[in-house]
């Protein structure tokens, strides 16, 4: 069970319910449950999804796209069933969020899905929960069968005369299938490959069907914003980027946590009054704003609100809300290297520049942290990556290459300092085997 | 080849769930797993056949998840995540003390069945590292006297 914090400067929407119970049913139901659902059945799909549409809410899972717009996407009309699939598949390092809905408030993922399913026209939706949170699955199979109990799940849904089935589903370990592509061909059964695109999943998705895919914090916002209204919702954010997320603080913080802050919220107050500032009377070194795959920023670029357009207007991406803080003592190169060693474990091996390119950067950044490193390296590092970027099926190539550019392109004086056999500055010479370098 | 009474009844439900029967297989591997201890050619056969899927199809599936193993683990399995959030707060040195404390490597298994040991990637606790999965059970905020006192309580109850 993961501890829960609080600073004065949250805005508790997703996070309302958190330590409240709401994992019970009947509690869930005192605590404004299984409302938003029944007044969407009300207001018919195009309302529904206009009013999501006008709350600015945009996808929690990293890419930011309007979750409104995402759903606007799926044929009226479709030959084949509909799906919506919820994405529980957490893995992005720096993210820990999924995990707080799921232990604490599982009512609202299905209540999300519930919405989308009627918003978009389908019969069926599925939770899918990443394998290693096996307690989070089992809440989620009671919370599903005690909706289904009180008859909110099955036919004709609170005397709609409309049905609805929601079915949970398990991974069993693997970063890319967070990817919605991949995420499709693990629920069919298969090795999570990702699918080319177009077709979008929104026209082509599980078994052929139209598909809606949204993380597991962006289905939660959805029932508080049928019941709050659009408006409300997105002035708590800025414009464009519409209500709350959840930030996860981590890495060299006083008290790190995972807080539920306006979306826009400062970076560098996020780090020094929320987040409690650096421990050890250390200095900060570098920021991953939004996850691994995320460009690091320094601290002199952390003066910036935290939505999607003003960190991408930093160089980097707000991504899936994964806080990491370095302090000064910290060796970049080796913060580089786990980066790529993890990159390179998840790596599929479908599309040949991120198989062969996290592979010969894992190797180089390997023998480079140990002392190994030549000077064509610190180029053949950016090289490698840039090579990797836009030419994959999926977006694990970028998330590789992205945070390994920004490393090389921001700290090459640290690169430097690690040549001429000499060993890693920050720490005692590692025994990395050496590996070979590239022509 | 038995299952538990709780997999069987698990089993006959999910695969009402989906229009095609293959799909309930990445969570049945686990839960079968889990039960068995390894995905043994035995339970690959029975599932292979149980699904209308070839064994070669299964094997092919198994070998992409990373929890999914054809090799028998220790009765607990001890996931160190050294992933970034971890390392930068001491999620290696963790490493260490465990090679230390069981006596075993990367992936090795102590000599009485009960410890297998594994490095593994991001398991979703970075706000609360650094951190460990003993099976499914979640540690965290660990140093090295706490993460004794973890080992000693699973070898209690793995030896009464």
């Amino acid at each position: 069970m993961a501890s829960l914090v609080s600073h004065p400067d949250e805005v508790r929407v997703i996070s309302k319910r958190f330590g409240q119970g709401a994992t019970d049913i009947d509690r869930y139901l005192e605590l404004d449950g299984y409302k938003a659902v029944q007044k969407a059945l009300g207001m018919g799909a195009d309302a529904i999804i206009s009013e999501v549409k006008n709350s600015g809410l945009r996808g929690r899972g990293g890419a930011g796209f309007s979750t409104g717009m995402k759903w606007s996407f799926v044929p009226k009309e479709s030959a084949k069933p509909k799906y919506v699939l919820c994405n529980g598949d957490e893995s992005e390092p720096g993210t820990c969020k999924d995990r707080l809905i799921f232990e604490h408030d599982p009512h609202a993922v299905i209540e999300g899905v519930m919405i989308a399913a009627l918003a978009v026209g389908a019969r069926t939706g599925y939770i899918y929960v990443r394998g290693e949170y096996r307690y989070l699955l089992v809440i989620m199979q009671k919370a599903l069968k005690d909706a289904y109990a009180k008859g909110f799940l099955g036919k004709n849904i609170f005397g709609s005369g409309r049905d609805l089935d929601i079915y949970w589903h398990g991974g069993a370990g693997a970063y890319e299938v967070g990817e919605e592509s991949a995420l499709m061909e693990s629920l069919e059964g298969k090795r999570g490959i990702p699918r080319i695109r177009p077709p979008f999943p929104a026209v082509v998705g599980l078994w052929g069907g139209p598909t809606v895919i949204n993380n597991a914090e962006t289905l939660a916002a959805v029932p508080h914003i049928i019941l709050g209204g659009a408006e409300w919702y997105s002035r708590l954010g800025t414009p464009k980027n519409g209500g709350t997320r959840l930030f996860c603080l981590s890495g060299n913080l006083n008290k790190p946590g995972v807080y539920e802050l306006p979306m826009g919220y400062n970076l560098k107050k996020m780090i020094y009054e929320v987040g409690g500032g650096i421990p050890n009377g250390r200095e900060l070194k570098a920021v991953v704003p939004g996850g691994s795959s995320t460009p690091v920023l320094l601290p002199e670029e952390i003066d910036v609100p935290m939505d999607f357009d003003s960190v991408a207007k930093a160089g980097s991406m707000l991504g899936s809300g994964g806080v990491v803080v370095l302090d000064d003592t910290a060796c970049i190169v080796k913060f580089a290297l786990r980066t790529m060693k993890f990159y390179r474990h998840e790596s599929c091996g479908w599309c040949i520049p991120c198989r062969e390119g996290t592979d010969w950067l894992e190797k180089t950044l390997s023998r480079f942290h140990a002392g190994g490193g030549v000077k064509k390296d610190i180029d053949n590092i950016y090289y490698l990556s840039e090579n990797m970027l836009g030419k994959t099926f999926c977006p694990l190539g970028d998330a590789a290459a992205m945070p390994t550019m920004a490393f090389v392109k921001k700290f090459r004086k640290e690169f430097e300092d690690h040549l001429d056999g000499k060993p890693c500055p920050f720490e005692k010479a590692g025994v990395a085997e050496q590996q070979p370098v590239l022509a | 080849m038995k299952f538990s009474d709780e997999f069987e009844t698990r089993f006959a439900e999910m695969i009402t769930h989906y229009p095609t029967k293959r799909s309930a297989l990445v969570p049945t591997l686990l839960y079968a797993q889990d039960e068995i201890g390894s995905l043994t050619g035995e339970v690959i056969a029975e599932l292979a056949q149980r699904l209308s899927l070839t064994d070669l199809e299964v094997r092919n599936v198994i070998s992409y998840y990373s929890m999914l193993t054809t090799k028998p683990r220790g009765k607990y399995n001890v996931q160190v995540c050294t992933n970034i959030a971890c390392m930068l707060v001491g999620g290696e040195d963790l490493l260490d003390h465990c090679k230390k404390k069981l006596g075993v490597g990367n992936k090795g298994t102590t000599a009485d069945g009960l410890f297998s040991l594994e490095e593994v990637e991001c398991i979703g606790a970075c706000s609360w590292a650094p951190a460990v999965q003993v099976n499914y059970d979640f540690h965290e905020n660990l140093t090295n006297a706490k993460m004794d006192q973890i080992l000693d309580s699973y070898k209690k109850k793995g030896t009464q």
